[in-house]
Parts: structure tokens; C-alpha cells; sequence
């Protein structure tokens, strides 16, 4: 029995130490995003900054946005029609793309989107500015890096994707209604009407909601990945793609229970 | 109850020297990795208007001890004191203070790859919210200053390594900080380059009278600070006479010495540039440029010979 101790033992302590150290690291994030947070009211704010990263993430994703968006409702109507047909209720595709879009592929899609496209890109940046030393240069000049160059990320993710999400949410039932009214012969008035009286107060807030939380998880995942960056442009590489791959995993993850908890609030 | 924590620092806290003390002092300060002590009981002061430099070979600690210096990374063990302020366990909102009293040359330059060259030079000004016409007189007369006014409006990557740690200095010198840390200026440059980095160090010491630590494997640079000044009169680089001891060249070793003498404290004559040569985590040697090129001890020798 003491030999098997001792053989265990070493296993335990280098457990105990994988757990530590991933603790540690869910603390270290907590606290950033936590800073970035509180630096929103205090001063010196950044509105240049701010105002250019909202250009960088709003404007520069639209194309990407519009061009998923749209496909996005128009697959959404070839799928559902299929199964509708067999009732002869084609008339209820509206009703399933408006739902399905605002309440969920709307927010979960464009948020994807935004994680491929900016959480990568905020990741790398800051990572080499970590790497050549320019965040602790920035440091060196008295300014502090997480107010300079996380905050305005932070900002300007959380108020780009919601309106991402409803340019993507109106473009794919655009989108929908397109393919509904070449391949299922339904007419505006029919599809539209149907689509809109769909929708009720709560699905709005939820489809709205969710990209405000998404946007916190996705600016703050990319921002620690990025300022945490060890060893070079290989750190790099590897800090921006675990920014997509968490950012991506954790925000599939909370949807799951901010719809359950939505859906419950809504009586649905 | 009393509310416990550091009270905030008042905005002026470090802009003078304290009198008759040293600008930077090191005690028993240690610093250790996963491999191993990189610093074990490293003591020294850095005197206003003294130009300290830290020798030693690749992964001896100098780096370590300029970023401990200028507390962008906190020791395991031992003070450091800097301005009269123990900063070693400073919040982070302090240092940020702090930093703004000093100036940082960092290896590779470190400059702003997405910002231009005057943009970088005015990074501090701008952030102190100095008026416009000021900060564009300041960032030309700074460029003027390193030889690089007509690049200004340059990128960093358009310049060559040289270019890109003038404008390091530049940056670092705009604000007439009186305390200047420079990491290994001249590293991976070639020796005309190093040559006019080196000068420009000398101007600032001799012009503005910066006090500044600086960190280098070259034993060149070293014996180049020692040996040259730069004379404000005729606007050139001469060469110092050998016993001339420079301890009161500078307004602020004067300052301080003046300030030494009345409160009744010793002031021994430092000589303006000292070496310091790190070794094993340890100070291996301290003393002037001249000890160190004389010295029987055969690691020094063979130091000294592997930069020839």
C-alpha cells in the first residue's frame, strides 16, 4: 500500500497542478475583463480609438455579414419549405425563418462571424505588440495598456454586433423571402406579413440581447489571448487561434443557457 | 475602521531627486525563474547625474534589471528605490506615475508599428494633453535632436534598426525626464551605427544632464561613455582628459552634492560613468571604466578581449 502511495503521488501533485493553473487562468481573465470594464468609467477614455476599433469590427465585417446573412435565410426557407410542403403549409415558412433567424442563427452566426474575423485579428495584434515589447513600451510611457488598447476592443465589439445582428437578422429574411417567392411561388404580402407577425416582444429582446453578452465574450477572450502571448510568433499563432476556438466554444455554451433562461422569462 | 491601502500619489511625487540620496538604489534584490536565481543579492546606487552602466553576457540579467528598475516587473526579494519612492510593490496605477518621470530605450527601439515617427515621439505629450503647437515644437526639436526630423512622418517599418532606436531615444528623451534607462542601444547594430547611438547618449548626458542607466554587451559603449563628452561650447564629441573627475558637471550632481553637504552627509566623488559587470546573477565588478580595463582578474581579461 505505501508503494502505491508513492506511486500515486506524483500523479496527484501534477494534477493538483494542472487544476491550479487553470484556475489561475479563469481568475487572470476575470479580472482583466473585469478592469476592462471598470475602466469605462473612469477617466481617460479613449474615443479615438474606440471609434476607429468600431470601424474596424462593425464596418469591416458588414460585407461578410450581408453575404452569410442573406444565403443563410434563403437555405434557412429551402429546408423548412421541404418539410412544410408535405402538409401543404408552405404559407408558415415565414413564421419558422423569422423565428429561427431573430431568436437564434441571426445572433449565433453573426457572432461566429465576428469571432472568426475580429477575435483572430484583436488576438494577433495585440500578441505582436506583446511580443516587441510595444505594450510594455507602452507601459514605460505611463500609460496603461489594458485601459488603452483593450477597453475601446471591448466597446466597440459590444456595440457593433447587435447591429451586426440586425442587419444580418433583416438581410436573411430578405434572403428567405427571395428563394420563397422563386422556388415556393409566396407572395410579399403573404411571406412578409406572416414573418413579422411571427415575432413578438420577447423574441426581440432575445435575439437583441444575446449579442451584447456574445460581444463581451468575444472582445475579452480575443483581448487576454492576445495580451497573454509567450514565446514569439509561435505564441502568436497559437494565442489567435484558442481566441476563435474559445471565444467560439464559450459563446455556443452561454447561448445554451441565456435561451433557456430567455425562453423561461418570455413564458415561452 | 480605517480604510487600509496605499494612499494615491500625488502627482508630483517623483518629479525631484531627493537630496543627498541616489536616483536609483538596488538592495538585496533577487529574482528567480523555474530554472533558477537570474538575480541573487544584487546591490547598487545609480547617483544623479552618474551614468551607470551594466555589462555582462547574453542572459546575465541586465534586461531584468532595467525593466526592475523602471518596475515593469517586480523583484521575488529586495527594494528598489527609485526617486526616493520604494517601488517595488507599487500598485500598477502608480508605476503608471511613476513612468511618466522616466525615459525607456528598449532593445529592439519598441516603437509603434501602427503609428508614424512623430506620432510615436508624441505618444507621452499627447497623452498629457500638452497643447498642439507645443508638442509639434517638442517632437521636431527631439528628432532634431537624433538626425531624424526629415522622417517624421515615416513609418517604423520603413526605417532601418538605427533609425528606429534614434527614434527610441527621441521618444524616450521628449519629455526631459531626469532619469534615462537604456536597454542595450546598440545590440545587433553595426559599430558605425553603435558609434552614433553612443553620441547621442553622450549629448543627452552632457546637454541635458540625464542621469541614466544603461545596459549593454558591448564593452566598447562603455569605454566610449567614460572617456568622451560631448563640449556644449564648440558643439562636439572630445575626449575626456584622463584625471579629470566630472562629479559636478551636471546640475543635478551638483544639486545633490550642494543638498549632501548642508544636511552634513559624506559625498564620496563618484566619477560620472561607472561600470558594473554582471555575473552568475552576481555583481562581479563595480568601479570606473579605467579599473576595469586595468583589473588582473582573468574572467574580466577575458571579457575585456573577447570584444576586441
Amino acid at each position: 500500500m505505501p508503494e502505491e502511495n508513492e506511486t500515486l503521488q506524483p500523479v496527484v501533485s501534477a494534477l493538483a497542478e494542472g487544476i491550479k493553473r487553470q484556475v489561475q487562468v479563469v481568475q487572470d481573465y476575470a479580472e482583466l475583463s473585469f478592469q476592462s470594464l471598470a475602466n469605462v468609467f473612469t477617466p481617460p477614455h479613449y474615443w479615438a480609438d474606440t471609434l476607429e476599433q468600431m470601424d474596424i469590427i462593425g464596418v469591416g465585417s458588414l460585407p461578410i455579414i450581408v453575404l452569410t446573412g442573406f444565403f443563410i435565410g434563403g437555405v434557412l426557407v429551402l429546408q423548412t419549405a421541404s418539410q412544410f410542403e408535405r402538409f401543404g403549409e408552405t404559407a408558415l415558412t415565414g413564421d419558422a425563418v423569422a423565428l429561427a433567424l431573430v431568436r437564434e442563427l441571426g445572433p449565433a452566426i453573426t457572432a461566429l462571424l465576428v469571432a472568426g474575423r475580429n477575435a483572430s485579428g484583436i488576438a494577433s495584434e495585440l500578441g505582436s505588440m506583446v511580443v516587441t515589447e510595444q505594450v510594455d513600451a507602452m507601459r514605460a510611457l505611463g500609460t496603461d495598456p489594458i485601459r488603452k488598447l483593450m477597453t475601446p476592443r471591448v466597446i466597440a465589439t459590444v456595440l457593433m454586433l447587435p447591429l451586426l445582428t440586425a442587419v444580418s437578422d433583416f438581410v436573411g429574411l430578405v434572403g428567405g423571402f427571395l428563394v420563397a417567392y422563386f422556388t415556393l411561388r409566396l407572395g410579399p404580402v403573404q411571406f412578409w406579413t406572416r414573418a413579422i407577425h411571427a415575432l413578438d416582444f420577447g423574441d426581440l429582446v432575445q435575439g437583441l440581447m444575446k449579442p451584447f453578452i456574445f460581444a463581451f465574450i468575444i472582445s475579452t477572450v480575443a483581448c487576454f489571448m492576445g495580451l497573454r502571448v509567450k514565446g514569439g510568433t509561435q505564441g502568436v499563432g497559437r494565442a489567435t487561434t484558442s481566441a476563435v476556438v474559445v471565444s467560439s466554444v464559450i459563446l455556443l455554451v452561454v447561448d445554451t443557457f441565456i435561451t433557456r433562461i430567455l425562453l423561461w422569462a418570455f413564458n415561452k | 475602521m480605517t480604510p487600509v491601502g496605499r494612499p494615491a500619489a500625488p502627482p508630483d511625487q517623483f518629479s525631484e531627486p531627493v537630496p543627498g540620496a541616489p536616483l536609483v538604489s538596488f538592495k538585496d534584490i533577487r529574482v528567480g525563474f523555474d530554472s533558477g536565481d537570474v538575480l541573487n543579492g544584487i546591490t547598487f546606487d545609480v547617483w544623479p547625474g552618474e551614468t551607470k552602466i551594466l555589462l555582462g553576457e547574453g542572459g546575465s540579467g541586465k534586461t531584468l534589471l532595467m525593466k526592475l528598475a523602471a518596475g515593469l516587473l517586480r523583484p521575488d526579494a529586495g527594494n528598489v528605490t527609485v526617486m526616493g519612492q520604494d517601488i517595488s510593490d507599487m500598485p500598477e496605477k502608480e508605476l503608471l506615475n511613476f513612468r511618466r518621470h522616466i525615459g525607456f530605450v528598449f532593445q529592439e527601439g519598441a516603437l509603434f508599428d501602427s503609428m508614424t515617427v512623430a506620432d510615436n515621439v508624441s505618444f507621452r505629450l499627447d497623452e498629457e494633453k500638452v497643447d498642439e503647437a507645443e508638442i509639434e515644437t517638442r517632437v521636431r526639436e527631439a528628432l532634431r535632436f537624433v538626425e531624424m526630423e526629415p522622417s517624421m512622418e515615416k513609418y517604423p517599418g520603413e526605417l532601418s534598426g538605427g533609425m528606429r532606436r534614434r527614434v527610441s531615444i527621441a521618444r524616450a528623451l521628449v519629455d526631459r525626464p531626469p532619469l534615462v534607462f537604456y536597454d542595450s542601444p546598440t545590440a545587433g547594430l553595426d559599430p558605425v551605427t553603435c558609434q552614433t547611438i553612443i553620441t547621442l547618449i553622450l549629448r543627452g548626458r552632457d546637454s541635458q544632464g540625464v542621469t541614466s542607466l544603461l545596459a549593454t554587451q558591448r564593452v566598447q559603449d562603455a569605454f566610449g561613455l567614460a572617456n568622451f563628452r560631448f563640449d556644449k561650447t564648440t558643439g562636439h564629441i572630445v575626449r575626456d582628459s584622463p584625471n579629470e573627475v566630472r562629479t559636478a558637471q551636471t546640475p543635478a550632481r551638483e544639486s545633490a552634492q550642494q543638498s549632501a553637504k548642508q544636511s552634513g552627509a559624506q559625498s564620496s566623488p563618484v566619477p560620472p560613468t561607472n561600470v558594473l559587470v554582471l555575473r552568475g546573477g552576481k555583481i562581479y565588478f563595480e568601479g570606473a571604466a579605467d579599473e576595469l580595463l586595468h583589473s588582473s582578474d582573468e574572467y574580466l581579461k577575458a571579457f575585456l578581449a573577447s570584444a576586441e
